[in-house]
């Protein structure tokens, strides 16, 4: 399967510096096998308790419209993708602007397993246990400075590898952007792997955002460039629907979207008969990031 | 014997009923492979689409059928009624999966046909389709008689709200969805160029219309 094949960072990294990801990720490495999570770190206060799906699942129903629309489109497809080496341009309002290595930023970060609810915005859920590190240890690499109020991101824009960047579904590259204080909020984390594997290619290898309390399209895929300013960034699925995908686009059972009422969700994995189950208020996330909208009007700001 | 006369020939020999047991069965080896893992981890959604594929697909079949013995000569009208009972069959299904398996709740079944447009378009695409099927045997046919012809024709507006709802489907516009549109698009034309064809007897145009529509 792809996801076995992609960048080892035993492969690129020297080992006391993957040291940490490879007490997380015993079995990728290829090393210290079962070496458990647990021991080593214990699990994060951010986890949730739910059992995450399994990879399969994770892996093979995925919206990474770059190699199709269809759900088994990435899965089918992203093996044309190559990711090392991997670089990430960090511009805009920052101290210290250029392009960061992969695997240098790697041995700069803490990387931890976060098993974090993901729900998308067409009301399917799942349960994913991410490896990454937080945003804001990537930002602080850079030095963010005091002007700055927004971080902006881009996907790779490669169509020779990524087909779907063929067609004009959507205005490429792939674009998502977050207020400062909910980039720098320690449940938004950059990921990395999933289980102890490096990240699946058709799950946004090798460097992927993870924003848990907002829906699925914020959590922008195979990034290759971060950038800090202080205007209000565009978003790709709001350049493309504006009235459909706002810029916050926070969980939330009340607003209910022109397309699909966001009241219920469906977990993915419980077969034919699964039954829907009611959405929580910022995916369940409300006791961490509320206050960030306090004052906010979550209807006019969706 | 020419080709066609030989497929022609040919399919005089297979019965109609072997069309419906086919189609009748069709959704049921969907239903089977959903719920045995083969349509991947999210089986309520696959079935859901492959049924309204397969619903879109008997349309376009049956409004084929004309246009295929105007231009070429081959001659499928004996199962064109097994063809319509069919899509409105696979309709029904594709309905009920979407009913029961994926949406579920009651109040949010009726604000979803209410308040989504893709849904309210495929709603109005199924109950345009309701009397056809009702009227799908010897005894309407015979007690409607020339009103007959007339009611099947709505099966022209069901058609396009059936292509129009697939595109609206997308978040995106879908390729797939625009080539059966665009296929829907150009067999109501035909009518609507063949209808309009000069030195053709007003007669013969409604002939022509209803046969196409019936
Ligand atoms: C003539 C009637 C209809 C036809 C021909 C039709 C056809 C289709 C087709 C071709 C698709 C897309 C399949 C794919 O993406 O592969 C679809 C999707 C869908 N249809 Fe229909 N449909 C009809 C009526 C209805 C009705 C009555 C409903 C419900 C009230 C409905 C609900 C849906 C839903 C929910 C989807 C999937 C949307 C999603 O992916 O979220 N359809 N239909």
């Amino acid at each position: 399967m792809a996801y076995k094949n992609v960048l080892k960072y035993s492969d690129v990294t020297p080992r006391a510096d993957y040291l940490n990801r490879r007490q997380l990720m015993g079995g990728a490495a290829g090393l210290a096998a079962g070496m458990a999570l647990g021991p080593a770190l214990g699990a994060s206060k951010y986890s949730t308790d739910l059992k995450p799906n399994p990879l399969e699942d994770i892996a093979s129903y995925n919206n990474f419209y770059e190699f199709g629309s269809a759900k088994g489109d990435p899965a089918n497809n992203a093996h044309m993708l190559t990711i090392d080496p991997w670089s990430v341009e960090i511009d805009g309002m920052v101290d210290r602007p250029g392009s960061y290595g992969l695997e240098d930023i790697l041995t700069k970060v803490t990387q931890e397993e976060r098993i974090y609810r993901f729900r998308c915005v067409e009301t399917w859920s799942m349960v994913v246990p991410w490896v990454g590190f937080e945003l804001n240890q990537l930002l602080d690499l850079a030095g963010v400075q005091g002007a700055a109020k927004y971080v902006a991101f881009q996907t790779l824009y490669r169509p020779e590898e990524m087909p779907g960047q063929r067609s004009v579904s959507l205005e490429w590259p792939y674009r998502e952007g977050l207020r400062l204080d909910e980039a720098m909020h320690p449940l938004t984390i950059m990921a990395t792997g999933i289980y102890d594997e490096p990240m699946p290619k058709q799950n946004g290898a090798p460097l992927r955002l993870v924003v848990p309390w907002k829906y699925g399209y914020k959590s922008i895929k195979s990034i290759v460039r971060v950038t800090l300013t202080d205007k209000e960034p565009q978003t790709t699925w709001n350049m493309l629907q504006p009235n459909e995908y706002g810029f916050y686009s926070n969980v939330n059972p009340e607003v209910s979207h022109p397309r699909w009422s966001q009241a219920y969700e469906k977990p993915i994995g419980g077969g034919l008969f699964a039954k829907r189950q009611e959405t929580l208020m910022f995916n369940g996330y409300a006791d961490e990031v509320a206050s960030l909208y306090d004052g906010m009007d979550l209807v006019v700001n969706h | 014997m020419g080709v066609v006369d030989r497929i022609n020939a040919a399919s005089r020999r297979v019965p109609v009923w072997t069309v419906y047991l086919l189609g009748a069965l069709w959704p049921a080896w969907l239903l089977y492979l959903a719920a045995t893992g083969s349509m991947g981890v999210e089986p309520v959604k696959a079935l859901e689409h492959e049924l309204g594929r397969l619903a879109l697909q008997a349309l376009i079949a049956g409004l084929l059928v004309t246009p295929v013995r105007t231009i070429t000569g081959l001659n499928l009208m004996r199962f064109r009624r097994a063809i319509g009972v069919l899509t409105f069959y696979f309709v029904s299904t594709h309905l009920l999966v979407w009913l029961i398996l994926d949406v579920q709740i009651l109040s949010e079944i009726w604000k979803d046909i209410l308040k989504r447009p893709y849904i309210t378009v495929g709603m109005a695409a199924f109950v345009l389709l309701l009397p056809l099927a009702m009227t799908s045997n010897n005894w309407s046919v015979r007690k409607l008689g020339p009103k007959w012809r007339k009611l099947h024709r709505l099966v022209y507006p069901a058609a396009l709200l059936g292509g129009a709802h697939f595109v609206m489907v997308g978040k995106t516009w879908e390729f797939d969805a625009l080539v059966y549109l665009s296929l829907i698009l150009a067999l109501l034309g035909w009518r609507v160029v063949q209808a309009y064809k000069p030195g053709k007897s007003r007669r013969r145009v409604t002939k022509d219309a209803s046969r196409v529509a019936s």
